[in-house]
């Protein structure tokens, strides 16, 4: 058994990635992502990872170069946030286009403008479409799961993952953390063997131009890889709840056996909802919660399946999607029910935008809203909660 | 139907669509767009071979004797050729369909 300590969750994100071993560790600070970022500077500085620190100009300098990197068959680690993310952008699909086993935690925080150093999801959701695999987490010691996790299932799976953490609630906390023991980890994630790498003495191309002739088919293998990365997760998880006794799966439940109606949440703020689901039960009223862990590839039969028998569900999401049909969380949820026989009604709202608290009573006051739900008219579009009138 | 236009299943791609046989574009000729095609004049050419240098290419291939002759599977029709000749001995014409 590992040892628990209490840790700054950065820090021990960072040093979960150096348990990983990591070959080369290239990131731009930027807040809430620093602390991460920092260590890993330190323990390459203080000899205690043998990696090579990258100290880039900008974060589409440290996604290229953990592409480069990644491409000769080295370990990679970055980190990211908000705006920076968006710096990285262009090289996003490439890395994933490519197959490379890189890995990203992305401290979550909301985009300018204006500008927000604090948490929601507008940031990631900017990249859901392309190729990467994304898992997010509730708190300190699933952050640092999903790191192992995260290399895990990238380098089975041939392709990028980001550990999405909610920026300063998870990143900048201190709690009991138990990382796993070290000898746990090489096993876990034994040393990188890529099957296709620059290599001089075996000589590849990597990034040739795709002809109208070859571009549909090389997007579709990419898909189908993606696709059938679901099981890879999967896997890992089991693999992973074998050596360290916890335990995860693409979408958690929280007492929903026999629940009349549900949220749906990804991130941190579960833990928040999860107390306001205790307070109502005790209350009598039959609801429960129902977290996303692995959003790409979106679990769709899983979350089919904890429905349950839900009359009404409220998709909380934390990210806009300007003028669509919902919250990106929301839009994917509606989507997956339409082709299902099970179909609850879904209110769709959007909230905790920068920063912005949502405390247990207004969780509370969306249980009730979600209740009525069950017998109003159905709305298609979604609405910002806790906006100012 | 839509019109079969893939080279190759998506199933016989390699991972990434990377090129496991280095140098293979010699079997792709590249200059098959080319709405323009530089002609030689040999009677002004004095075989500085400028025009092999600063193709960008490379499509110039230099014959025994000497004379720098366009590889037209691969020019591109750019004319920099024609503009780098301190003869005048290049000159650009249309490609005929
Ligand atoms: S640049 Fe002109 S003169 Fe020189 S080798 Fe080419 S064609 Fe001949
Ligand atoms: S036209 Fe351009 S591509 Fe063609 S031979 Fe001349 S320099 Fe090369």
């Amino acid at each position: 058994m590992g040892k628990r300590v209490a840790k700054e969750v950065s820090i021990a994100v960072a040093d979960a990635v150096a348990q990983c071993k990591v070959d080369v560790v290239s990131a731009y600070p930027i807040t809430p992502q620093t602390h991460i970022v920092e260590h890993l500077a330190d323990l390459v500085n203080n000899g205690e990872l043998d990696a090579e620190y990258i100290p880039v100009e900008s974060e589409h300098a440290a996604m290229s170069a953990c592409i480069g990197a990644a491409a000769t068959g080295a370990r990679t680690f970055t980190s990211t946030a908000a705006q920076g993310l968006l710096f990285m952008y262009e090289m996003l699909p490439i890395a994933s286009a490519f197959r490379l086993p890189i890995v990203m935690v992305i401290a979550n925080r909301a985009i300018s403008a204006p500008i927000s150093i604090w948490n929601d999801h507008g940031d990631v959701m900017t990249m859901r479409d392309l190729g990467w695999i994304q898992t997010f987490a509730e708190n300190g010691q699933e952050a640092v799961d999903l790191v192992y996790h995260a290399y895990r299932v990238a380098e089975k799976a041939m392709l990028p993952v980001a550990v999405n953490l909610d920026g300063f609630i998870v990143t900048h906390v201190v709690e009991p953390v138990e990382l796993l023991d070290q000898e746990l980890v090489d096993k876990y994630i034994p040393p990188l063997k890529m099957k296709h790498k620059l290599d001089p003495k075996k000589p590849i191309t990597i990034g040739a131009i795709g002809v109208p002739e070859i571009y549909t088919e090389a997007r579709k293998a990419q898909d189908e890889a993606f696709k059938a990365s679901y099981k890879v997760v999967v896997k890992a998880w089991q693999e992973f709840e074998k050596i360290s006794g916890r335990r995860y799966q693409p979408i958690e439940t929280y007492k929903m056996e026999d629940a009349e109606v549900a949220l749906v949440i990804m991130g941190s703020l579960a833990e928040t909802a999860m107390n306001t689901v205790d307070a109502l039960r005790e209350k009598g009223k039959k609801v429960g919660l129902i977290r996303i862990r692995l959003w790409r590839p979106f679990p769709t039969q899983d979350f089919i399946k904890a429905l349950g028998k839900v009359k009404a569900i409220t998709v909380f999401d934390r990210a806009l999607s300007h003028g669509a049909t919902g919250g990106p969380v929301g839009i994917e949820v509606r989507s997956a029910l339409y082709q299902s026989n099970k179909r609850p009604k879904v209110l769709n709202l959007i909230g905790a935008l920068g920063g912005r608290d949502v405390t247990t009573e207004d969780f509370e006051e969306l249980f009730d809203r979600t209740f009525s739900f069950i017998k109003a008219k159905p709305r298609f579009a979604y609405e910002i909660f806790g906006a100012k009138e | 139907m839509l019109k079969d236009q893939g080279l190759m299943s998506w199933k016989e791609l390699a991972p990434g669509m990377y090129i496991l046989e280095p140098g293979n574009s010699v079997k792709f000729k590249t200059g098959d767009w080319k709405s323009h095609k530089p002609v030689l004049d040999k009677e002004k050419c004095i075989k500085c071979g400028q025009c092999y240098l600063m193709c960008p290419e490379p499509a110039y291939e230099e014959n025994e004797e000497g004379y720098f002759i366009c590889n037209l599977n691969y020019c591109k029709g750019c004319g920099i050729c024609a503009a780098i000749c301190p003869k005048g001995a290049i000159t650009m014409v249309l490609e005929e369909a």
